[in-house]
């Protein structure tokens, strides 16, 4: 099946103080399908999410979220991507349904739909219970389902997920992975996933991008990565031996 | 302007459910409601055997009561109840990590900032008019006098005067939350600036005066007249003294200039009324009124440097 996409960028670039933090990126991501979007910490990954999502200026070269400049556009942009954060940023003083109705406002839903669509997902994340507890008093796991949730109540066409298992315990690491697999082939939702679980990532997604110093050092499908890096047939490579490749080779 | 009113909406729960607000509103009316009854004892007790005046129930809020009157109350402590408000608007959203959050949802920028400075100014006039209420109302019982429709509107006018006055220290106290990452020194830069233009403004101002025009001494009173024009002209840098210029007609019709070079005590100011005519308001609003629109230009002088600042700023999630 031909798949447009949608999330393009191209000589992607951005300077901070003469540091570069992304250099010359250019990739695409295509509709309803996971993106692994790997890297060691501070290799860009986060300042090119931030691009993408118009909170800042590419210092040159240019990106389109469906169709549309982020830079010039970031309102549009921002209300189709669901951006989670790696500390997810919920206010503590507030409770999961609170939450929910804050951002569900601030996306310029109204009244009656929105109290359907935070219990329907809160229920889906498994939060139904807990809904009235200030977040606070969340667990990691609870609150990146709450981010999960955040992400229905926006019904986002293209999901941001920033390190969305950082710290969190086995357990909770599937619930979130599923989740994400889940949301993403019910909703064609499509997923730009940065993360450190390459034994996850793996698990999830249709490609990868390997962001090292802020260039692209590859990207495509793990099988074909696989054959160009190690060199063996499908069956036996893992994506850490891939990814430790391309690092010790930067 | 998308979501103005969600920012709006969320900031003012904020604000009555915190204890901060709680606190500085107790102080602030423990204060105001032990200076206006004391100032109504004291004018009751003056008033007797006397007709009643014109504008007598104003004196309640210009008559000293314990160590000062309301008015001075307000142009003193009324910057910390802006400063308060506001020293951690922007900052403490950026330490909590909500910030970006905020900004990755479709709204402009600048809405965050207008919700919370409108915000803090609905606060503000909460405050600010409920005090004034109940002044009025603690008035009433202890002086036992009814104030005329213009003196009503004077206390209106005062009001509004007051209001735009804190929400400049609040649109400080913004502005430094944007510039400082860390609360404990944007609060300490805002209350820096409270002291400096409280104190050392005035002190300067006489410094400044002494040194240039020389010699003032009852022979020679063009010299006093002199240093006390620098003085005035120097002490206009500091907004307190712009809010009591701003305030001074409006509420004491009986002034003759914006700032009165001797200071008396209210029964002089009673005799002292019988033998001059009050100032009508429309006359009392066009002499303060440059000063209005200086206090309003530098409220937004604020806000625009904190627009631009805010604006450029990198957001970088922690």
């Amino acid at each position: 099946m031909e798949t447009q996409a949608i999330i393009e960028t191209n000589g992607l670039t951005k300077i901070y103080h003469n540091d570069v933090a992304v250099d010359h990126l250019s990739f695409a991501v295509n509709e309803g399908e996971i993106f692994g979007f790997l890297g060691p910490n501070g290799a860009g990954k986060t300042t090119t999410l931030l691009m993408l999502l118009g909170l800042t200026e590419p210092t040159s070269g240019s990106a389109r979220v469906l169709g549309l400049d982020p830079a010039r556009e970031p309102i549009k942009v921002k209300s189709a991507i669901g951006y989670l954060q790696e500390n997810m940023g919920f206010y503590p003083d507030l409770n999961a349904v609170q939450m929910l109705r804050f951002v569900a406002e601030l996306n310029g839903l109204t009244g009656s739909e929105i109290d359907g669509r935070i219990e329907e997902a809160l229920h889906m994340v498994g939060l139904a219970t807990e809904a009235e507890k200030k977040i606070g008093a969340y667990s990691r796991g609870m609150r990146q389902r709450l981010g999960v949730a955040e992400l229905l109540i926006k019904d986002s066409k293209v999901a941001f997920l920033d390190e969305p298992t950082l710290g969190l315990d086995p357990d909770a690491t599937n619930r979130i992975m599923e989740l994400i697999e889940r949301l993403c082939h019910d909703k064609r939702m499509t997923v730009l996933l940065s993360s450190h679980l390459l034994h996850q990532v793996q698990k999830i997604c249709n490609r990868v991008g390997i962001m090292i110093k802020g260039q692209m050092v590859a990207q495509g499908p793990m099988d074909r990565l696989a054959k160009e890096k190690l060199g063996i047939g499908q069956e036996t490579y893992s994506l850490e031996e891939i990814y430790m490749k391309y690092f010790q080779e930067a | 302007m998308q979501g103005i009113n969600v920012i709006l909406k969320k900031e003012l729960a904020d604000h009555f459910s915190s204890y901060r607000f709680v606190i500085i509103f107790a102080l602030i009316a423990m204060i105001s409601l032990i200076t206006a009854y004391m100032v109504g004892l004291n004018i009751r007790q003056q008033l007797e055997g006397v007709a009643k005046p014109r504008f007598i129930f104003l004196m309640l809020f210009t008559a000293p009561g314990a160590m000062f009157s309301l008015v001075q109350f307000v142009a003193f402590f009324g910057p910390l109840v802006g400063l308060i408000l506001g020293f951690d608007t922007i900052n403490r959203e950026r330490n909590q990590g909500t910030l970006s959050k905020l900004l990755s949802q479709p709204i402009y920028r600048d809405v965050v900032i207008n919700g919370k400075f409108l915000a803090g100014v609905a606060m503000i006039t909460i405050m600010l008019v409920s005090i004034v209420l109940v002044i009025t109302g603690l008035g009433l019982l202890v002086m036992g006098i009814v104030p005329g429709l213009e003196e009503i509107w004077r206390i209106f006018f005062y009001l509004v005067i007051s209001i735009v006055y804190v929400s400049f220290w609040l649109g400080v106290a913004i502005l430094f939350s944007i510039l400082f990452r860390s609360t404990a020194t944007s609060a300490l830069a805002s209350l820096a600036v409270w002291i400096f233009f409280s104190f050392f403004v005035s002190i300067g101002a006489n410094i400044v005066a002494n040194a240039l025009a020389t010699d003032p001494s009852p022979e020679n009173p063009e010299a006093i007249i002199r240093q006390a024009r620098i003085i005035k002209a120097f002490q206009l840098i500091s907004p307190m003294e712009l809010y009591t210029d701003a305030t001074a007609t409006i509420i004491d019709p009986l002034r003759k200039s914006t700032r009165s070079m001797i200071s008396v005590g209210p029964m002089e100011n009673i005799s002292m009324a019988r033998f001059s005519g009050p100032l009508p308001l429309g006359q009392s609003i066009l002499i303060v009124i440059p000063y209005i629109i200086s206090l309003v230009a530098i409220t937004i002088i604020c806000f625009a440097v904190s627009y631009t600042v805010f604006m450029r700023q990198e957001i970088r999630s922690l």
